[in-house]
């Protein structure tokens, strides 16, 4: 794969493993046994059992027919909102707990934003009886408190996290912390492709079934091989990169990722990473990230609390940086303008993270036959809340 | 040679390393608690800068760091701070922080700047071998400036070989796999760890950190290597009021059983 990791665990500038020594053994018993586990014929076999009668898969793509006629050219929707719990943040969770299984670990942590990631993991870990805790920012367990209850319900502890901005960030360092005291039984199931090489790696590619489904379904639905344009909203880029995944390859295909600009990018409330950011190292990487000019780690802002994080991937860092994809951002009213749109047009209420990719359609110029892809990532039943306060319904 | 490589040689055992965080809890006390330190018998020190992501800390450096952050700490004042550190302090004096803060200071501007104001060496927890090796070793070498690594009762015995190379001062020894403030491990295996580490007779000094706060944590640490590293314990201290008298009090503590 030309865009894919060296050995090092970088891309182009991008990547490596900056971790404390306390987490070199932890880090290094993964990236050792992490391409090998996955490709046991008995860990795939496995995974796509799962992945098929668990969590519902193949997701549908969906030929959205009014929105088609709105913006001018073939909108298609990768629909991972009808996954099991929600998002298509079970795909990965499903592919590190039986990574954690072989590796023989006995528990399992994991940070989370909106809480997506953090009922994906809760569920995974009953699935397999395997002790769960969840760390999550103070302030996202009040607005995304249904999740809270729902990762309760299925065994997980959830533990607040209070230490600075307490918000994904926050819960990131708190897990990363939990990880250093207990390293030999522990696994920390990370929710994007963020955090020390192998973690983005082995992300993206639990992540990449989005886009192997999704080439092949085009092709039905169209007789194409390749769209002409793949979008998909960017938090630290899991379904971004899931989507991009068997498209990056193809140079004629316009990949579009979509950061939060919360209420503007210039309103110091934002968190559009690629245009605020600059180089530096968040969580083990080495990427792009909001920092100020001492090197202090911004607290970033959007209305939704799964792009409500200063850094992205690395390997997204690294499209950047080439031009291979293009980044852009949607502010908050523009995600929840699009979110109501796709509820009147689509009859689906989209995550407010997905809306985000939504709200792009309004700025681009397609063509007549251009065939869009957009990831919807999730369902917005967690965001109910804020629809509602905003519209007031 | 540096300060540190002199007290290496003329002092075997025993020494005893302060960490405080630079900014904490006043901004511009950095100097004064070094100064302290030295009366009371410290052998060396360790001048945090703070970040805002401290990830290998407990409460209390989380606190202090974000105490000196909301001081208005920043790296290009500590340098500031620091040009006076030769006037006041003879001991040999680490800086301890995070990456990132440097890589946007610019690593090499770094060293250069610790050296000139007479910093003997770094502790950057995150900054990892394979990029000290290929992308910064030279700015560390050129300046004369000794990069301090860690080792944990989980580093394998390459590593540390690996490590011992690499340095050429000391070797920081955590005493447990933990974030800072923790409490001591006395246990059996941190035991095994301390006596397959002597063993190894390795060419460089080893210092034992985390958990160290008391005559007896620093009396059990000081049988198994040539000295200790306090961090938590000091912090604490320095959130008290006239904290500045009490610093001489505290290192005899340390030093002496009740
Ligand atoms: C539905 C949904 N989409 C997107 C994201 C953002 O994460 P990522 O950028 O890793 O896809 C989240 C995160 O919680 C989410 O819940």
């Amino acid at each position: 794969m030309k865009y894919g990791v060296n050995e090092h665990g970088y891309y182009g500038d991008f990547g490596g493993a900056y971790v404390p020594e306390m987490l070199y053994p932890n880090i290094e018993e993964l990236r050792q046994q992490y391409l090998k586990i996955i490709n046991e014929p008995d860990f795939k076999a496995e995974f796509d059992l799962l992945l098929k009668d668990y969590v519902g898969r193949p997701s549908p793509l969906y030929f959205a027919k009014r929105y088609s006629e709105k913006y001018g050219a073939n909108i298609f929707l990768k629909r991972e909102d009808l996954n099991h719990t929600g998002s298509h943040k079970i795909n990965n969770a499903i592919g590190q707990i039986l990574l954690a299984q072989r590796l023989g670990k006995k528990r399992i942590i994991a940070e989370t934003g909106a809480g997506q990631h953090g009922v994906a993991t809760a569920t995974v870990c009953a699935l397999k009886g395997i002790e769960c805790v969840v760390y999550m920012g103070e302030v996202d367990m009040e607005r995304q408190a249904p999740n809270v209850s729902r990762m309760k319900m299925l065994g997980a502890k959830v533990v607040p996290a209070r230490s600075g901005s307490k918000t994904l960030k926050d819960a990131t360092n708190e897990a990363l912390r939990d990880w250093i005291a207990n390293p030999v039984d522990t696994h920390y199931i990370i929710g994007s492709v963020v955090g020390p090489y192998p973690y983005p790696d082995m992300v993206a590619r639990f992540q990449s079934i989005i886009s192997f489904e999704a080439k092949k379904q085009l092709f039905e639905h169209t007789g194409k091989e390749l769209p002409e344009y793949v979008m998909a909203c960017v938090g630290g880029g899991s379904n971004a990169m899931g989507m991009f995944y068997h498209f990056l390859d193809d140079e004629s295909v316009k990949l579009i990722a979509v950061e939060a600009a919360g209420k503007g990018v210039n309103s110091g409330h934002s968190a559009a990473t690629t245009i605020l950011g600059r180089e530096g190292v968040l969580h083990g990487s080495r990427t792009i990230l909001m920092q100020t000019d001492d090197g202090q780690v911004v607290e970033p802002y959007s209305i939704s609390a799964g792009l409500d994080y200063p850094g992205i991937g690395p390997q997204h860092a690294h499209l950047y940086k080439i031009n291979r994809a293009q980044y852009t951002s949607v502010t908050d009213d523009e995600a929840l303008q699009a979110g109501l749109l796709c509820c009147q047009l689509e009859g689906i209420i989209p995550a407010i993270e997905s809306a985000h990719a939504l709200a792009q359609l309004e700025k681009m110029n397609f063509k007549k036959d251009d065939n869009v892809i957009i990831c919807l990532s999730g369902r917005g039943d967690k965001d109910l809340d804020t629809y509602i306060k905003y519209f007031n319904y | 040679m540096n300060r540190l490589n002199h007290l290496f040689a003329a002092r075997k055992g025993n020494l005893l390393s302060i960490y405080y965080t630079a900014g904490y809890p006043e901004l511009n006390t950095t100097l004064d608690i070094a100064e302290a330190l030295e009366k009371a018998g410290a052998d060396f020190l360790e001048i945090g800068f703070p970040y805002s992501d401290p990830v290998a800390d407990g409460p209390t450096i989380q606190h202090s760091s974000q105490q000196a952050l909301d001081n208005g700490m920043t790296l290009n004042l500590l340098f500031e701070q620091l040009k006076n550190l030769r006037k006041r302090v003879t001991i040999p004096v680490l800086l301890m922080g995070y990456f990132n803060p440097i890589v946007q200071y610019g690593v090499e501007q770094f060293c250069k700047k610790a050296a000139e104001a007479g910093v003997d060496g770094v502790i950057v927890p995150d900054l990892p071998i394979y990029e000290y090796e290929t992308m910064y070793a030279g700015f560390f070498k050129s300046n004369n400036l000794s990069n301090i690594f860690l080792v944990t009762p989980q580093t394998s015995a390459d590593r540390i070989r690996k490590i011992d190379e690499l340095s050429n001062s000391f070797i920081y020894l955590l005493s447990s796999s933990s974030i800072t403030g923790g409490s001591l491990d006395v246990s059996d295996s941190i035991e095994n760890y301390y006596k397959r580490i002597k063993a190894m007779q390795l060419k460089n000094p080893a210092i034992i950190g985390f958990g160290i706060g008391d005559n007896a944590t620093f009396k059990k640490a000081c049988e198994y290597a040539d000295g200790a590293i306090v961090g938590s314990k000091f912090v604490k201290l320095l959130e008290s009021e006239n904290y500045l008298e009490k610093i001489n009090g505290f290192i005899h503590s340390i030093r002496t059983s009740l």
